[in-house]
């Protein structure tokens, strides 16, 4: 009996630990990052460095609006 | 702000791109895993120098058609800003392939053919910076892009889908999903192609208005 139980009991731990190498059902994300908020930070920087582009492109917009301005009052 | 509302939507576009493409939610797919987010950085680089390319063959004919000089800035300016795309295509093309498929570049028909494409129009850009003459240069230039146009659509749409090819959604892959793409990664991905397309065309329109005024200044 005492056999028989050391067998199931060794049965067992092979079948919930062996299999879990063979095969990923769960595709690892990057949850971590999401769930200590540094994906925040990254979201950020890059955002930053969006901001200051646009920025820099509404610029040179307004800089060529001013001089087709002056060309048309010139004529 | 009746002229400008399409360059809000731009910038709008391209926050929300940004915010949703780096914090939504996206499929859980094996080697990927988060890469998958290049879809709104990399694949819209691509469809927006399409786009751009589209403007470029469309002004070369009409300048064929009329040999309006203006037609002729238009080509070359939205081909210029169409290879900066593809070059950034190209670089985070390559960035993702590292990090995915373990190396910077392979052998494949796909990236080949990207490549060969911004070779293509490269000798867009030397063709022109070799003739004086505008009119010719513009006719010459025009015929040129027609024939350019047609060969990045032989490089990147129709011969990568003839043969094998490492890339998704060429060579026999699936190009993200079974055989559609997936509603999360649409929800980003229309909305990103509008946004840098515009930004884009933005661009092109500031160096048009530039070209015209050195044009008047007779620069």
């Amino acid at each position: 009996m005492k056999m028989l139980h050391k067998l199931l009991s060794l049965f067992f731990v092979i079948l919930l630990t062996g299999g879990t190498a063979f095969g990923q059902d769960q595709v690892e994300m990057a949850d971590l990052m999401r769930s200590n908020g540094k994906i925040y930070v990254v979201v950020a920087v890059v955002g930053v460095v969006l901001a200051g582009l646009i920025v820099y492109v509404m610029m040179v917009d307004r800089k060529i609006s001013r001089l087709e301005k002056m060309m048309r009052e010139k004529k | 702000m009746k002229r400008h509302w399409w360059k809000v939507l731009a910038v709008l576009l391209l926050f929300y791109t940004l915010i949703a493409g780096l914090l939504g939610k996206v499929p859980a797919m094996a080697i990927l895993n988060e890469t998958i987010r290049n879809m709104y950085f990399h694949v819209t680089m691509w469809f927006a120098m399409m786009i751009l390319m589209i403007v470029s063959l469309v002004n070369s004919i009409r300048y064929l058609g009329d040999f309006n000089l203006q037609a002729d800035v238009r080509a070359e300016e939205s081909a210029r800003v169409g290879m900066v795309f593809g070059v950034l295509g190209i670089l985070t093309g390559m960035i993702w392939a590292k990090y995915t498929w373990g190396a910077w570049w392979v052998n494949d028909v796909q990236l080949n053919g990207a490549a060969g494409t911004l070779l293509v129009y490269s000798a867009y850009f030397l063709l022109r910076g070799s003739l004086e003459d505008e009119q010719k240069r513009a006719k010459l230039a025009a015929v040129y892009s027609i024939f350019a146009f047609a060969m990045m659509v032989v490089f990147i749409i129709v011969l990568p889908r003839m043969t094998d090819s490492l890339h998704p959604g060429k060579g026999g892959n699936p190009g993200f999903s079974s055989y559609d793409l997936d509603t999360d990664l649409r929800k980003v991905f229309y909305p990103a192609i509008i946004g840098w397309t515009l930004l884009g065309v933005w661009i092109m329109n500031l160096r048009i208005r530039y070209r015209k005024l050195l044009q008047q200044n007779e620069i």
